[in-house]
């Protein structure tokens, strides 16, 4: 056990060893993009793979887009420090995922081509919608890259033991130019072979630091969660619920606000969502998601036994001492058990997860401008196919750039508190206006508009009013400090971290009112098209196979 | 392809279909099955966050060893999933499929020349 001596100097295990296992998996990652890439040529092959994948390997595809660094290194690093309460961020993240299932995956794959934006414009057939739908997929993108990126960050400071700011700086740059080309080479084909890799490593590499920690236990839950107390300041106060969102009146309404964008947020995505257009039919779409479920759940349960096996074995005194704090958990406790080798390993399929789901966020955001903005808005749906595709591969080069700043700028904070701010963007800026234009005969362009621009406005704007951007300069115990950190700066008038408690509702509220006081009422032939379509699969886009 | 780019006079064909009994029957069948369904998960789900916020004390009950209310609560929430997973890929494989199937192959043939 010399964790706690090469801890304190900055790095875990050697240098050396971490760079080879890193650029293992680097390289081995970009050869599978390369040779996974193929053409590339038109939109659908670039956006879509060719709608060629089956539902297992997409499902897995999905598990491996969704079980980002929020997952892996954030939950198991909450539950590290603050125990029970990290388990609420799972059980939201994957109830979640069933109404994705019984509502929106064979439905969306019958009415869409390659983004959300084309199941409402088939609905509504506004130009704003379109834009409008644009706009919030590329918000909920970048946040969710943002978090990511802040993630790496961190991770690879504590792993090359890079600890000057210009250092972690570079790596975060690093990063965002793998993704880069990930993204230019491989595409959608190439991305989801990655994924599908990543997926199955860090599913492999959870399950057998899982059991590792429980073979420690004796193998027994009970004296895991026994240990993990006596290790923790807080004692057996860690096995229930309260440290984290127990605090006060705010903290509880604050976890409501959270746990309500977890469980709706998922459903409004948008990388998840065009990963359903990669299938070559509903059935496969609805195959897939029930292979994403067991994926993620049987992932979250490991994390549980991660999270507590580092608040016994690791301690959260030298988590909380080590570079990226939280989301360092799982990579000491990695080095607690199995030395330099299982660091690596761990942290290099983190690494991955990493790079896998931001080469995920990229190709959707530039779908999304490509596809939504340029070719729908700018070009009036007319552009040539080679055309859009070159404007995507403009757009994700673009969006790296913003991504790499971004997450300089972001770098200390936990990610999996972005990532839920990215889902309550997703649940109240994507879900309503899903939802009403599949099942819904009185929704109108207008109720999308408000719906879209009223819920991604209110949860952005309650985001830069909360405590999360100012007035928490020094973070009272259990919260986390705010992102301007000179303590005179405070504009927070919203008391939650979270908005959706607020957001979602509104949203919801402004589609329906933007709809029922629409003097230009809904035209009943759409709706009827839109419905026929999303329950037969009618006219659904066909696989490039035939 | 063909029905999707065949322009305005189809729009009404599938108002035709829209209304008729097939379809309305689908559409019926599939809503008897995921409103329940998501009405019970999502009262679920809500209870145990409820619980979990303004009862902790109750969580914290032992049930064995360590282990708590709050822990069985939390994987009963995992396993509700996995069962409504299965529960609804069944259904959806028995009943939804081969109606939305044979309703699928009566428009293709109606509007394949």
């Amino acid at each position: 056990m010399t964790g706690a001596g090469t801890v304190a100097a900055g790095v875990v295990g050697t240098p050396v060893v971490n760079i080879t296992i890193f650029a293992f998996f680097v390289i081995a990652t970009l050869v599978i993009a390369v040779s996974a890439a193929g053409q590339n040529k038109t939109t659908t092959d670039y956006y879509a793979g060719g709608r060629a994948f089956t539902g297992p390997q997409n499902g897995i595809a999905i598990g491996g887009d969704y079980l980002s660094a929020a997952s892996f290194l954030g939950i198991a690093g909450i539950i590290a420090l603050d125990g029970y309460d990290g388990f609420l961020y799972s059980i939201g993240f994957l109830v979640g995922w069933l109404l994705v299932l019984l509502l929106v995956a064979g439905p969306l794959r019958n009415t869409g081509r390659y983004t959300t934006a084309d199941v409402l414009d088939l609905r509504l057939k506004a130009v704003p919608v379109r834009a409008a739908a644009a706009v919030s997929t590329l918000t909920v993108s970048l946040f969710y890259l943002l978090a990511q990126m802040a993630g790496a960050g961190g991770l690879v400071s504590l792993l090359l033991g890079v600890r000057s700011s210009q250092g972690q700086d570079l790596t975060v740059a690093v990063v965002g130019l793998l993704m880069i080309f990930y993204v230019l080479v491989g595409g959608m084909k190439g991305t989801t072979w990655v994924q599908i890799v990543k997926a199955v490593l860090l599913l492999a590499g959870a399950a057998v630091t899982t059991i590792w920690v429980l073979a420690r236990a004796g193998f027994s839950l009970s004296a895991l969660l026994r240990h993990a107390a006596a290790a923790s300041p807080a004692g057996s106060a860690v096995l229930g619920p309260g440290l984290l969102y127990g605090v006060n009146t705010a903290s509880k309404f604050n976890f409501i606000s959270l746990s309500l964008a977890l469980v709706l947020g998922t459903a409004g995505l948008p990388h998840v969502l065009m990963r359903l257009y990669t299938v070559p039919d509903a059935r496969e779409a609805r195959r897939s998601v029930v292979w994403t479920i067991w994926m993620v759940g049987l992932f979250y349960l490991f994390t549980l036994v991660l999270g507590f096996g580092a608040m016994w074995l690791v301690g959260g005194a030298q988590i909380e001492a080590a570079p990226g704090k939280a989301n360092s958990a799982v990579p000491l406790l990695a080095f607690q058990l199995g030395g330099t080798l299982l660091l690596g390993i761990v942290a290099a399929v983190a690494f991955a997860t990493i790079l896998a789901v931001v080469a995920g966020l990229t190709i959707t955001a530039s779908a999304s401008f490509a596809h939504d903005v340029y070719a729908g808005v700018l070009r009036h749906g007319e552009a040539d196919p080679g055309q859009e595709v070159r404007v995507a591969r403009i757009t994700a080069v673009v969006i790296g750039a913003v991504a790499v700043a971004g997450g300089i700028y972001a770098k200390e904070i936990d990610v999996a508190f972005l990532v839920a701010l990215a889902f309550a963007v997703a649940a109240s800026a994507n879900l309503p206006s899903i939802l009403y234009s599949l099942f819904w005969p009185r929704f109108t362009a207008r109720g999308a508009l408000w719906s879209i621009y009223g819920g991604l406005i209110s949860s952005v704007g309650l985001i830069i009013f909360s405590p999360v951007v100012s007035g928490q300069a020094r973070a009272a115990p259990g919260a986390i400090p705010s992102l301007i950190t000179d303590p005179h700066i405070n504009f927070a008038f919203f008391p939650l971290d979270n908005p959706g408690i607020v957001s979602i509702p509104l949203a919801f509220f402004l589609g329906w009112l933007g709809s029922v006081t629409d003097l230009h009422p809904a035209d009943p032939a759409r709706f009827a098209k839109m419905q026929v379509r999303a329950l037969t699969g009618i006219g659904a886009e066909r696989s490039d196979r035939g | 392809m063909s029905v999707t780019q065949s322009g305005r006079g189809n729009v009404s064909g599938y108002e035709v279909v829209h209304a008729s009994r097939e379809f309305r029957t689908l559409r019926r069948h599939l809503g008897s099955f995921a409103g329940p369904a998501i009405a019970l998960f999502l009262g679920w789900y809500f209870l145990y966050v409820i619980v979990a916020a303004f009862a902790p004390g109750f969580m914290r009950i032992r049930v064995e060893g360590e282990v708590n209310v709050g822990l069985c609560f939390g994987v009963l929430q995992f396993v509700s999933t996995f069962v409504i997973t299965i529960v609804y890929r069944r259904w959806a494989q028995q009943r939804f499929d081969p109606q939305s199937e044979r309703l699928r192959q009566r428009l293709d043939a109606r509007r394949k020349p």
